[in-house]
């Protein structure tokens, strides 16, 4: 039973990180929250449904056929869609507001979420062909993963819950070699801790945003894609709660760190998992999961407020 | 501009061509006018010292340079080009700054700081990087190799991998003139580089510039210490509240009654500091 939902809040916890390093990254480069990472989250799973549904909508696939043509076309599609939509959003609503007070794009965050959640669901089921968004619809199962599951030391695991994890694993080393191994990971980490003197390196600091909000999305949109597999379904509101919670993950490693994002997200899954089954009675359950996620979130802000990786030393000391 | 005396020509025989020009550059705040149609030019070869009370406009006037303000009016023009107001596209360009509040990048050791300095003379891109490895590797071999050199050169070889942030106040200066260096620039703008630093670190600082300007690169140099400035520069020029007042050798800037009234007001005490005491004195002086 333990090692059954240790399983589980670890899949769900990557699911969790994938999306919080987003928040993270941006916002160690340009100090935002960006509210509406839950939808460039949501967007990847559109993208990914997009994708199936363009291929004419294959069912009864072979394993081999699902796993290797099916799954990567649809995270490709997913990493595009939301990478454009993260684009374009800087561009429109982040960039103009970007020597405003910090209140200003905090609230256009706000308004992007909630006007991407309205596009995809009136206009989504607008194109040809396409399912209406109004309500949840019915994410495409891929030969191999959906409702498979291997049996490892007396547990079951589905393959879902080993696709987070590895999706986890591989883009978090990807990310790691981007930041500390490439020009442009330097670039970034000059930016977050100086923007002004980055740019006199002959940084272009435009660009390095970009790549931070572009960074965020694809691994949001790899989230998206799992997120599809281990629940068969998506929606236009699913950026919401899974936003939220990527972003109390983020806070608890501690914002702006991007180890911290991952371990936080881990950390946030296996509580809730836990949580869900150990504590009895009328506070347990799954539908007090989110409260004690929450109740983590304040506890860490309480003892530890820069997070669980997150140092003391502030940047520029 | 008429206060400037007539020693640019001479100069400009002496040493190379004009390698900065900055033409009637003015920056207003508001009302505050904090920068006013001053005139500046750089050859190359030459170290000119930019001198003037605290609050005279002079790091102002740097943050024009580097593209850090956009001048209200005036332009910036170096080696033949137009300057565009973006500090990236100024420090490709070929101009380098350090600042007077030391600006490193505090959690980065050393030799990173020097690296990011080379970011805009390296050329793999954001995909690059990751595609094409094996060129990537030798760039980012070469890049070391003359961090490394550049490190040396400034005196910091044994600190390589230490933390900018723990590295003594004067060692912070060097690495941040390393980090310049990097950029490869035509011109170096120095922003106060000995504020803070005792007799024996302002004399070193002094021969490192020297040795910056025998590499072949022009100096731009603010500095308090007037000392430091008139053994170092050819021509100075003296800036008061956001005017031009006098540019010359040291020696003519030096014998220049004005600049020594602008500075310590009337002349009852040599010794005294160019502080917040002066600009009361310049009202009075100068109205």
């Amino acid at each position: 039973m333990f090692f059954q939902q240790l399983i589980n809040g670890l899949s769900l916890g990557a699911l969790y990180g994938l999306i919080a390093v987003g928040y993270t990254v941006v916002y160690g480069i340009v100090k935002l929250i960006n509210f509406a990472h839950g939808e460039i989250f949501m967007s990847g799973a559109f993208g990914a449904l997009t994708v199936y549904l363009l291929m004419g909508s294959p069912a009864h696939v072979s394993t081999l056929f699902g796993l290797c043509v099916m799954l990567p076309l649809m995270m490709i599609g997913g990493i595009i869609a939301a990478v454009g939509i993260a684009l374009l959003m800087e561009r429109l609503a982040y960039r103009p507001l970007r020597d405003a007070p910090r209140l200003a794009p905090l609230i256009s965050a706000i308004g992007v979420s909630i006007s991407l959640q309205e596009i995809f669901r009136l206009f989504y089921g607008r194109i040809p062909g396409f399912p209406d968004a109004h309500a949840a619809i019915r994410f495409p199962d891929v030969a191999g993963i959906s409702g498979v599951s291997v049996r490892i030391g007396g547990v079951d695991v589905q393959m879902s819950a080993i696709f987070t994890l590895a999706a986890l694993a591989v883009c978090t080393a990807f990310l790691w070699f981007f930041i500390n191994r490439t020009r442009s990971g330097r670039a970034m980490i000059a930016t977050s801790q100086d923007p002004a003197t980055a740019s006199l390196m002959g940084i272009d600091v435009d660009r390095v945003i970009m790549i931070a909000f572009a960074l965020g999305a694809a691994l949001a949109a790899v989230a998206g894609v799992a997120h599809g597999l281990r629940y068969s379904n998506i929606d236009f509101r699913m950026g919401f709660t899974a936003g939220l919670k990527a972003f109390t993950a983020a806070v608890l490693g501690g914002i702006g760190n991007i180890n911290g994002a991952v371990v936080g997200g881990l950390v946030l899954g296996v509580v809730e998992a836990m949580a869900t089954t150990y504590i009895p009675g009328q506070f347990g359950g799954s539908a007090w999961k989110d409260v004690w996620a929450f109740v983590i979130l304040i506890l860490v802000l309480v003892f530890r407020p820069q997070g669980l990786l997150g140092s003391k030393v502030v940047d520029r000391a | 501009m008429s206060t400037a005396t007539t020693t640019r020509d001479l100069s400009a025989i002496e040493h190379g061509q004009m390698l900065l020009d900055a033409r009637q550059v003015t920056m207003r705040f508001g009302g505050l006018v904090a920068v006013n149609k001053v005139d500046l030019q750089v050859h190359s070869g030459e170290i000119v010292g930019l001198i003037g009370p605290n609050g005279a406009g002079k790091t102002t006037f740097f943050n024009c340079l580097t593209g850090m303000y956009r001048p209200t009016s005036g332009e910036v023009v170096f080696a033949g080009k137009l300057l565009p107001p973006r500090p990236a596209k100024v420090a490709r360009a070929g101009v380098a700054r350090t600042f007077q509040n030391i600006r490193l990048f505090q959690n980065m050791t050393t030799l990173e700081n020097v690296l990011v300095g080379m970011y805009c003379r390296t050329h793999a891109n954001a995909l690059d990087a990751v595609f094409r490895t094996p060129r990537h590797h030798r760039e980012e071999a070469d890049c070391r190799a003359r961090a490394m050199e550049l490190l040396g050169f400034v005196g910091l070889a044994d600190h390589v991998d230490d933390l900018a942030r723990s590295l003594p106040y004067g060692h912070q200066r060097r690495l941040e003139i390393a980090r310049a260096l990097a950029t490869e620039p035509k011109l170096l703008l120095l922003d106060e580089p000995t504020a803070g630093m005792n007799p024996q670190e302002t004399k070193e600082a002094e021969e490192l510039i020297f040795r910056i300007r025998d590499l072949g690169l022009a100096v731009l140099v603010i500095e308090h210490d007037m000392r430091f400035i008139f053994s170092l520069c050819d021509r100075v020029t003296c800036l008061v509240r956001g005017e031009v007042l006098v540019t010359g050798t040291g020696a003519q800037v030096q014998a220049d009654e004005r600049v020594v009234e602008a500075y310590i007001g009337a002349p009852f005490e040599p010794e005294a500091p160019a502080g917040t005491q002066t600009r009361e004195d310049d009202h009075g002086t100068d109205a």
